[in-house]
């Protein structure tokens, strides 16, 4: 008998994923940067929340290994003496935490609205896929500036910036419950003519046992693949909106915030304030798009 | 075609009319309109007459209504940041944003296409294999650090273009453009590169992959064994045909450049429709958010309209299916 863990390794999906180089690379490297921004506060030199280390005397210090750079401090320091490596760690830290809880959310939200359409059929049908199409119709960050703009607009000023990560998980999140939504509803009109889901129906298993627990195991597969995809887009978009300024706050950094303060110092010559996150949310969301890239077409059987 | 035409207009308003409620509940419940327009110490009664005057207590179809019929005319209220007439307000932004746009998506299609070209005829060369890695470093790329690394060398280092504004305007009655001086032009320059290069990105990968596909079909291997002369069979039969897909894509690209711009003119302090949303979202100024929703939405359906029509017009094969199966199918 082979265990589990024997299956996995000598299954067809990891001998492509062994056969591509570019694959194993972008899985290593998401990796090292999901372990880093996990143990966050155990790799970091220094705590970036705590106002009371900072030095100001310290603040601009160019990276060590240029004249006038600090040992300590590796990649130097920002304007307000941080030190850039700990805000690095702690603010991929926040994207990671706002691109999983984002993605999670889409996929409760579109598989269970997909199941239900694709279940239901008829008028509900109709409306959830209408609404679909209106979301759809629009590119993904409006939407989700415009889901932002009215969640902040609907809650008291003094609690947004103690719920901007609410906020952004919220805004991305029902952003992006279309696309498995649409999926799911495809496959779960196939399902449901098959005679394992007429079964559960005759022994007078109440209908949403039957959605939840007979056909939703069948239609994750896909799941998993837009999900990946989409992790590299929610990380992105979460980037971009604490660009513009409608993000995470600048006391607790994500990367797209720390990419925000550096640029307004661009001029004085302090780049790597913004070269630094830039880049590793740069290799971030470059690592998961591979991933996400191969398990499509590993999972697809027709591109073999 | 006709009912093609009436069926794509009605989904149109339908769309619009969602988008007009979208907007009208924002404008309705984000909170209290009154708050915005009266002072500070306004009281009670001040505020009922207001309320009255502003007809806040008719009834919801009947506000909805009047909501409509002022948002088809372009009235979307005051301000509340700017206490201006939000209507001027966009008037004032709109040339900004559709000169970029403008330029960005002719760049991208100047370079796109030939790139897309060149990698899918040469698929192996060393050439067309780095370029395909760029694009997919340029895919991951997010745009905002594209512009910076655009103003750190070219405006931080070489000091050759500048990196925010527009440059001297010249007003053409209420369009205010910046393509008649050299200021204006030279401003033009990275934004527009900026918002081009994603989506160089975008069609170079969509034609290569069409080419390919097209280059695999009999026709082609036909069109060689006739002994028609390469540049007769990629030009004259294949990238023809890429352009199908190609429209569509067109359409979508434009729709997202809109999108899009709202990030580079906040780089490049561009002062377009993009950068007054972003301030509107910021400061939560609900008549400027509902008013731009809504033009944008009018811009997307009028272009998703146009391109499923452009479609039937230069696919025949869709002109027959309907024509077979009726029209119900489209």
């Amino acid at each position: 008998m082979m265990t589990r863990i024997e299956k996995f390794f000598d299954s067809d999906i990891y001998y492509s994923f062994r056969r591509s180089k570019l694959t194993v690379t972008a899985f290593w490297v998401l990796m090292v940067l999901l372990a880093s921004a996990l143990f966050a506060p155990v790799l970091a030199p220094f705590d970036p929340y705590d106002i009371s280390t900072l030095d100001l005397m310290k603040s601009e210090l160019p990276p060590a290994w240029q004249s006038g750079g600090d040992a300590t401090h590796l990649l130097g320091t920002d304007t307000q003496a941080r030190d850039l490596l700990s805000t690095i760690l702690y603010g991929s830290r926040v994207s990671l935490i706002v691109g999983f809880a984002s993605v999670g959310l889409a996929i409760v939200l579109g598989v269970s609205l997909g199941l239900i359409s694709g279940f239901a059929g008829g008028m509900i049908d109709a409306i959830i896929m209408r609404v679909a199409d209106v979301f759809i119709s629009f590119p993904a960050i409006l939407v989700a500036l415009l889901i932002n703009g009215v969640l902040r607009g609907a809650m008291p000023r003094e609690l947004h910036d103690q719920l901007a990560i609410v906020v952004l998980i919220l805004s991305i999140g029902l952003t992006n419950w279309v696309s498995y939504a649409r999926t799911v509803r495809g496959l779960a009109m196939v399902e449901k003519g098959k005679e394992y889901v007429q079964a559960a129906h005759v022994i007078g298993l109440h209908p949403t046992l039957v959605i939840f627990k007979h056909i939703m195991p069948n239609v994750m597969g896909p799941v998993l693949v837009i999900a990946t995809i989409s992790l590299g887009m929610a990380v992105l978009t979460e980037a971009t909106l604490s660009f513009l300024g409608v993000g995470m706050p600048a006391t607790e950094p994500s990367l797209g915030t720390l990419i925000r303060i550096g640029n307004e110092y661009l001029f004085s010559g302090i780049w790597w304030v913004v070269i630094f996150p830039s880049v590793v949310l740069a290799v971030l969301v470059l690592a998961v798009n591979l991933l996400g890239d191969w398990l499509r077409d590993a999972l697809n059987p027709k591109l073999r | 075609m006709f009912a093609f035409i009436v069926k794509r207009v009605s989904q149109g308003l339908v769309v619009m009319l969602a988008v007009a409620f979208l907007a009208f509940l924002m404008f309705r419940f984000l909170g209290d309109p009154i708050d915005s327009m009266v002072l500070e110490d306004a009281t009670t009664q001040q505020r009922e007459e207001l309320r009255v005057k502003m007809g806040l207590d008719d009834p919801f179809p009947v506000q909805f209504g009047r909501f409509v019929v002022n948002a088809v005319q372009g009235e979307f209220g005051i301000s509340y940041r700017n206490r201006r007439p939000v209507k001027n307000l966009i008037a004032e932004r709109l040339p900004a944003t559709l000169e970029l746009v403008f330029f960005a998506a002719l760049f991208s299609f100047a370079l796109g296409i030939p790139l897309g070209v060149y990698t899918a005829l040469n698929r192996y060369g060393v050439v067309s294999q780095m370029l395909q890695f760029v694009s997919l470093i340029g895919i991951s790329m997010p745009t905002f650090v594209t512009g910076i690394l655009l103003i750190l060398t070219f405006s931080v280092n070489l000091n050759w273009l500048p990196s925010f504004g527009r440059g001297d305007v010249v007003d053409i009655g209420w369009w205010s453009t910046g393509l008649l001086t050299t200021s204006g032009i030279k401003s033009l320059v990275l934004p527009s590169l900026m918002l081009g290069l994603f989506q160089i990105t975008l069609i170079m990968r969509l034609v290569r992959s069409e080419m390919l596909e097209v280059l695999r079909t009999d026709y082609i291997k036909f069109a060689r064994a006739r002994g028609l002369s390469n540049r007769a069979v990629n030009f004259g039969h294949a990238l023809k045909n890429t352009m199908v897909p190609l429209i569509t894509i067109a359409g979508l690209q434009i729709g997202g450049l809109i999108a899009f711009a709202i990030i580079t003119e906040t780089v490049f302090q561009w002062p377009g429709m993009g950068f007054l949303f972003i301030q509107a979202v910021s400061f939560i100024d609900v008549p400027v958010m509902s008013a731009y929703l809504f033009l944008v939405a009018f811009m997307f359906v009028v272009i998703n309209s146009t391109v499923d029509l452009l479609y039937f017009r230069v696919d025949p094969r869709l002109r027959v299916d309907s024509g077979r199966a009726g029209s119900h199918t489209i």
